[in-house]
């Protein structure tokens, strides 16, 4: 009996974000040619310094066939088309990932409310400038970087559940590659509400890249766990605790 | 305005600086009628603070007048006179909702520096160290308070700045201190310490119902009010071997309760304090404990061991093994202030106390870093410095 396979469009990109892939095509291809050339020339000619050649032909075939290079890797290149995939960008160790939670003395509701207006981010997460709502789902987001500049891309919220969880990552062909989900749980006995953030910034490469990893590589933690801080303060409190613009001699 | 500043080790200068303004929705600035220098103010004189830094207004017993409150502060009007609690405390956090104010999570902006230290943060304190909040203090002609709201207690007109500017930090500091000692009646409570906070002690014991309280102190004016005003047996530790005085005086069972009122800079009159100085001249510790030693050890069995007095750092030999050995309790930290102070203004209405007959000194503001010094010194007779700016 014939089985009939259906391809959709989203399945291969999907396992192209999956895979390690960071060549395209088309050098991919290169890689093969040259390699396969490099390797009989080389073995024509064993005796001399032929093993050189055969073995350089050999690493360029391998990078042929896997689409992978470890040399691209380092450098933060990828000429695939994954790049600015969350999925691929951010999977395992390549995004800085950041898991920090906090205990709130307030309702689920209330502070679900309020996180999934992300116009509000900006009031307690110190280095975003601004969140500017698109549509529902969809906003623009505006973050400082070091010495003045800005650094600016779009998201979307691609899951949510009422009052339990909101997951955000940046739209594909942003300048910045980053993916962010908060969860809500009750803390039993009536203590409150656990709020747990996981952050994922990818360094995309170039200027902006440096920029975003100045701002989230060296200590993203302790810059996420201050805003949850300011968080807590601001829904519990009513205000975020501060001394600038106190006197002093 | 004039604030008196700290500029580092053993000099503190009273200058010109802008005055403070509304930060927060919930603020209110107070004009200062009167403040004090506390014993835990000389730590910073001292130096066994840190994160101060050169220009920091100090101070955090003042009381005064309402002159601003913030767009949702709903409780103070102008013109208002308060006394406010040197723990800052927003009211509204799972510690403060179980009365544990000085634990409060919202109100210390650099509680990240406390927590590489203690693990966990506690309250921001007025004028004492970026570590506890970075607070201005109120040594100053006006402060800014935060969570005005829920913090400062209106003073009635009958009673005078003098009567009520302790409820701020020593007179709760010595009630909480005796209220940690699990007095039953009849107790023989012990106090090491007859500074302001060990006088307080004292008088709190009392009011909790102790049987006997016996101070312990070298100062001899402070062992005379001990006497005179609390009505303490007194045991003069330069003279006196006090664990032997102790047994002796509790029929060889020791007391069911002792204070430490003393805390980190103890002068002691035993080996372990030289000991202790050798240890923190050479930063090998942060803190002297030679009056936490002699409590432990002299506390019977069962007993409580409860301490007001200030601790920052590491402490070396402390004598577990006796605590342990003895079963003892041990009671600690900053003042619950806020939990306190309608009880204590209504005993001070009611004429069971007047907390002024612990002032010695009374200056002006200029005269404050001379204060200080007298203080610190104990010259002068002096155990309670009260300044008006």
């Amino acid at each position: 009996m014939a089985t009939i396979e259906m391809t959709f469009p989203e399945d291969s990109r999907e396992a192209l974000a999956r895979s390690d892939r960071n060549l395209s095509e088309f050098e991919r291809w290169a890689s093969m040619a040259a390699g396969t050339a490099l390797a009989v020339y080389g073995l024509s000619r064993l005796r001399s310094s032929g093993w050189l050649y055969a073995g350089l032909g050999g690493l360029l075939l391998r990078r042929g066939v896997t689409a992978h290079c470890d040399v691209y890797e380092a450098l933060g290149v990828n000429t695939a088309g994954t790049r600015s995939d969350t999925r691929a960008a951010l999977r395992g160790a390549r995004g800085v990932n950041v898991l920090e939670s906090v205990t709130i003395n307030q309702p689920i509701e209330t502070l679900y409310r309020f996180w999934r207006n992300l116009e509000n981010l900006p009031r307690f997460m110190h280095h975003l400038q601004s969140v500017e709502r698109i549509t529902d789902t969809i906003s623009h987001w505006r973050a400082k970087g070091p010495a003045g500049t800005i650094v600016e891309w779009d998201a979307e919220i691609h899951n949510e559940v009422a009052n339990k969880l909101i997951g955000w990552r940046s739209l594909e062909g942003s300048g910045v590659v980053s993916a962010g989900s908060v969860n809500f749980d009750a803390v039993p006995g009536d203590r409150g509400t656990r709020v747990t953030v996981h952050l994922q910034y990818s360094p995309p490469g170039g200027r902006i890249g440096a920029a975003v990893a100045r701002l989230f590589g060296r200590d993203a933690a302790s810059e996420i766990r201050e805003d949850l801080r300011r968080f807590k303060q601001l829904v519990e409190a009513g205000e975020v605790a501060t001394t600038s613009g106190q006197p002093r001699g | 305005m004039r604030a008196l500043c700290w500029y580092g080790t053993n000099d503190v200068r009273v200058v010109r600086v802008p005055d403070p303004r509304i930060l927060n929705p919930r603020d209110a600035i107070v004009k200062v009628t009167l403040t004090a220098i506390c014993g835990s103010d000389l730590h910073l004189l001292d130096g066994f603070i840190p994160t101060l830094k050169r220009g920091d207004i100090l101070g955090h017993e003042f009381m005064g007048e309402v002159v601003a409150v913030g767009a949702e502060n709903h409780t103070l009007a102008v013109g208002d006179r308060v006394v406010v609690p040197f723990t800052i405390a927003c009211g509204r956090c799972f510690f403060c909702q179980r009365e544990l104010w000085s634990a409060c999570d919202n109100s210390n902006p650099n509680a990240w520096m406390l927590e590489q230290a203690y693990g966990y943060a506690g309250s921001g304190l007025f004028g004492y160290s970026h570590m506890m909040g970075g607070y201005a203090g109120g040594q100053a002609e006006f402060v800014r308070v935060p969570f005005a709201d829920v913090g400062p207690l209106k003073v009635p007109d009958a009673l005078s700045d003098e009567q009520a500017l302790f409820l701020s930090d020593i007179f709760p500091t010595g009630y909480m201190a005796a209220e940690n000692c699990n007095i039953t009646p009849g107790d023989t409570v012990a106090v090491w310490g007859c500074g302001p906070v060990g006088q307080f002690a004292i008088r709190s014991a009392w009011m909790l119902g102790a049987g006997r309280v016996i101070a312990i102190d070298r100062v001899p004016e402070r062992l005379l009010l001990a006497a005179d005003m609390g009505k303490a047996e007194v045991i003069d530790l330069t003279v006196t071997n006090v664990f032997e005085a102790l047994k002796d005086a509790t029929g060889g069972r020791g007391p069911d309760a002792c204070i430490d009122a003393v805390g980190m800079e103890a002068h002691g009159a035993t080996i372990d304090d030289w000991y202790d100085r050798a240890k923190t001249a050479t930063m090998l510790a942060t803190d002297r404990a030679s009056a936490l030693r002699q409590a432990i050890h002299a506390c019977r069995k069962g007993g409580t061991v409860s301490v007001p007095g200030v601790y920052g750092g590491l402490v070396d030999k402390v004598p577990l093994g006796a605590a342990f050995g003895k079963g003892l309790t041990l009671r600690m930290g900053q003042t619950h202030v806020h939990r306190y102070l309608p009880m204590l203004l209504d005993r001070i209405v009611r004429g069971e106390i007047d907390p002024s007959f612990v002032i010695t000194h009374r200056l002006r503001l200029e005269q404050a870093p001379e204060g200080y010094r007298t203080f610190r010194d104990k010259e002068d007779g002096c155990i309670k410095v009260v300044l008006k700016p």
